[in-house]
């Protein structure tokens, strides 16, 4: 294929034809980003709680009217009857539950008075039921049992439990050797040495944002012996048996409120529901970035068209006579096609450093992640093949002038 | 001469319908695209009390000093965005500020006076009276407790509109008691709306969620150990066990805004905290240089990171795709004015002058911009529905269409347009009339 006609005559359409080139470059670096952020936020919404998601309910945000002095006593009534409904595996009572958004942190250190702890940790409060309860997996160590459980009085209360079970990643991350049952940890709000008693294959904690709180510790999780007992609320966790859900979902409630009317029940949801609500935004802007795209792709590839068949009509004489000395259909689609790849190449390159440069301030704007090139040079192709694409309508329009016009005209 | 040429930028377009509709369609999903997340960028970026934003100040004292975990050395700006109590108490007593209040959000079990429904819950914010007069909240009906109920404790509250539609079927309440958590309270005030987005007064605890439904006085909620049900701060020292343990800890959970009307009061307010702070050094509760710091409304949505990284993000990828739809109905516009070149010529030939022909391709680029930009309204009510079905409902509370947006859409689509219509009609101007003639 000869470039130089092609060269000379962009040379006198030079406008054109860096208008496209720019549109391609931008479309290009903005989509690969955008890809780049759909993949991660769907990798994020995908990351498993450790808990038997599918068959676990919870009936959030339970609260006494006043402040109950037998609250313990209730509390505990309402777990035998939860227990003792049909469909229901177990049930235990927590401050908090993964994806909830909202819960404990505390600080884990290997000696006493650390300035900075060894890792971070989500707490949940439980008793022996709490890993048949979510469903979690005991990997190692012993569960709670009755005597390991007490009351705690509110978040005031201080007392020390008397053991924790942990997560796997954190046991990992304070004894990488592999033996943290049976260690012992300084918990920062305490100050006093609480061992480790069992380990669960993996519990995620509360706090899903991509950047935010809970980002850097995902996995790391405790569960301590307490029953929270106090004027604040807490929520019941429902493990209802297999194909079960729906037939608990309804009774839990029913139940709870025929044992006692004097409570508050915020809302009763499957742990279905509380990923979806928490990966809502994620979500959405997958959508909208994704939408974004496809327009991105489309008013280009419009773009293109328009400026082609303009560029067509333009040189119809030319065209004409290039027809008539001989040059075949072929010859003229592959001129526009050359053209718009030389034009789609030039868009690309710039493009691919436009999207690096463009990560690059994303990832200091917004703690972003840096681009894979992979993005780049699939985004460069997807442009390039656009580019063709839309420029075949045009070009074969351009083919089909016949060599007469240029005999008829002028 | 202006309508004639609209009359013919009309004309034009009609006849190269495609082109047209292109045009008009490229710069109307940019808008579209734009408007909708600049909608809800504005929502989160807007002053929410601008004739008051340089006045409030939130106030922030450092407690737990430069050795404690977490801190990064060098950084004087980045410390506790809220004070424990014992700093509150110190403040309140000061009352150095024109008005001043210490609050938190708590909440409690509402139980309605007819039997037949079920006790719910609501979200409290307990704070002094100085809070209504300083956020300026309107009032509905009754009016913000007395000072004298900050001091005796009293079991006053006011309650949202919403509460009062709900409990009291909108009627007058003041005087009727509500029952929270067994006690009786008595109702003084209702407020009218009143839900600044984002809650710019309390930036910790859920920044885009609702106002508080229940306000009483500080003092009661402490007296009655309501605990916070916010974000609450120990750094690795609880402290003592026990309500009276947390009061007297170093743990962080409550929010402090001053009122300082002038430069002056901004300016002794400083060296008021500064000197606290001095005070509690020389008293062996610091060990450490005073380090405090106030910020205005506008300051604190900026340390507090109002704006949502996502929300940036979509307004730079959309803005984005709104410089590729004008580059596009740029070069559409140069293709369609070149083809008219035989036109130009003639009118050139006639005797128009080249500032004519600039104003006539000009006006036609205007009028394209217009279009598009009435389609980018409709297409940013689409996308406004669009997001409010795929976001979550704090998001969704900031895709409302104000009349200003409307404008700032048709002004954006009209400018812009224009703008990537300059170089297609100089290049128009510069038609050469003898040349295109020549050529016919």
């Amino acid at each position: 294929m000869e470039f130089g006609p092609i060269i000379s005559a962009m040379r006198r359409n030079k406008v054109g034809a860096i208008l496209i080139a720019v549109q391609m470059a931008i479309t290009l670096a903005i989509m690969c980003n955008a890809l780049f952020i759909i993949e991660q936020r769907v990798a994020l919404s995908k990351r498993p709680t450790g808990a038997d998601e599918p068959n676990v309910l919870i009936i959030q945000n339970n609260q006494w009217v006043g402040n109950a002095p037998d609250a313990s006593a209730r509390l505990q009534g309402d777990l035998a009857a939860l227990r003792s409904l049909p469909g229901v595996q177990d049930a235990f009572a927590t401050n908090s539950f993964p994806m909830s958004g909202g819960g404990s942190t505390t600080g884990l250190s290997l000696h006493p008075n650390q300035k900075d702890p060894t890792a971070i940790a989500a707490v949940y409060f439980g008793d022996g039921h709490a890993i048949a309860g979510f469903g979690l997996k005991l990997v190692a160590g012993r569960n709670f049992n009755s005597g390991d459980v007490v009351d705690k009085l509110g978040y005031t209360d201080l007392k020390s439990p008397t053991g924790i079970i942990v997560t796997r990643v954190l046991a990992d991350k304070l004894f990488p050797d592999g033996n943290a049952v049976g260690q012992s940890i300084y918990d920062e709000a305490r100050h006093g040495q609480t061992p480790i008693i069992g380990i669960v294959d993996r519990l995620q904690v509360p706090w899903v944002s991509a950047a935010g709180w809970g980002s850097k510790f995902n996995d790391s999780s405790i569960i301590e012996p307490f029953n929270l007992v106090s004027m604040y609320p807490y929520n019941y966790i429902v493990h209802a048996q297999p194909g079960q859900m729906s037939a608990v979902l309804q009774a839990a409630p029913k139940k709870l409120f025929d044992v006692s009317r004097a409570r508050v029940i915020q809302r009763t949801l499957t742990m279905t529901d509380a990923r979806a609500d928490a990966y809502k935004n994620d979500k959405g802007l997958v959508v909208i970035l994704g939408v974004v795209c496809v327009a991105l792709l489309a008013v280009t590839a419009f773009g293109i068209v328009g400026l082609t068949s303009y560029w067509v009509a333009q040189r119809r004489r030319q065209i004409g006579i290039r027809r008539a000395l001989g040059a075949t259909r072929n010859a003229i689609v592959q001129y526009f096609q050359t053209e718009n790849l030389l034009i789609a190449g030039a868009g690309a390159a710039i493009g691919v450093a436009l999207a690096v440069s463009l990560n690059l301030w994303m990832v200091n704007a917004f703690a972003m992640q840096r681009l894979h090139t992979g993005y780049a040079l699939i985004g460069a192709i997807v442009v390039m093949i656009l580019g063709q694409a839309a420029v075949l309508w045009p070009a074969l329009k351009a083919a089909s002038i016949p060599p007469a016009l240029a005999t008829r005209a002028a | 001469m202006f309508n004639y040429y609209v009359g013919l930028a009309v004309r034009s377009l009609k006849r190269n319908i495609v082109l047209t509709v292109l045009m008009i369609a490229a710069i109307g999903v940019g808008i579209g695209a734009s408007m909708t997340t600049l909608t809800v960028f504005r929502a989160m970026d807007r002053d929410p009390i601008p004739q008051k934003s340089r006045q409030l100040f939130a106030v922030q004292i450092d407690n737990w000093g430069p050795n404690s975990g977490g801190v990064v050395t060098g950084d004087a700006e980045h410390f506790q965005e809220q004070i424990s109590y014992i700093d509150a108490n110190g403040l309140m007593n000061a009352r150095a500020a024109h008005r001043q209040s210490a609050m938190y959000v708590t909440g409690a079990a509402l139980t309605p006076s007819n039997p037949d429904l079920l006790p719910f819950q609501v979200q409290i914010r307990a704070t002094y009276t100085d809070f209504f007069a300083m956020f300026d909240t309107p009032f509905l009906m009754g009016a913000p407790w007395s000072a004298a109920d900050d001091n005796g404790r009293a079991e006053v509250v006011v309650i949202s509109h919403e509460l009062n539609d709900k409990i009291f079927g909108g009627a007058n309440s003041i005087g009727k008691t509500v029952n929270l958590d067994n006690h009786e309270y008595r109702v003084v005030g209702v407020m009218g709306l009143w839900d600044p987005i984002p809650k710019y007064y309390d930036l910790n605890n859920n920044a885009y969620g609702k106002s508080a439904e229940i306000y009483l006085p500080f003092t009661r909620a402490i007296e009655g150990q309501m605990p916070s049900w916010g974000n609450n701060n120990c750094n690795g020292n609880v402290g003592e066990p026990g309500w009276a343990g947390r009061l007297r800890s170093e743990c962080v959970w409550l929010q402090f805004w001053a009122e300082l009307p002038t430069a002056a009061d901004v300016e002794h307010y400083r060296t008021f905290l500064n000197n606290y702070a001095s005070d509690q050094q020389r008293t062996g509760r610091f060990s450490w240089p005073a380090h405090t710091r106030i910020r205005d409304v506008r300051e604190w949505l900026v340390y507090q990171h109002a704006v949502q990284d996502e929300v940036r993000i979509l307004v730079l990828v959309s803005f984005s795709f709104l410089l590729v739809c004008l580059l596009n109905a740029m070069g559409l516009m140069l293709a369609k004015i070149m083809g008219r070149a035989g036109d130009i010529g003639v009118r050139r030939a006639l005797g128009a002058s080249r500032r004519a022909i600039f104003g006539q391709c000009l006006i036609e680029a205007g009028v394209i911009g217009l279009a598009g930009g009435l389609l980018g309204l409709l297409l940013t009510g689409l996308g406004l529905m669009g997001l409010r079905s795929l976001l979550s409902e704090e998001v969704s509370r900031l895709t409302h269409f104000s009349p200003s947006d409307i404008t700032i859409a048709v002004i954006l689509a009209v400018v812009a347009t224009t703008l990537a219509g300059l170089y297609p009609t100089w290049r128009a101007a510069q038609v050469q009339p003898a040349w295109q003639l020549k050529a016919q």
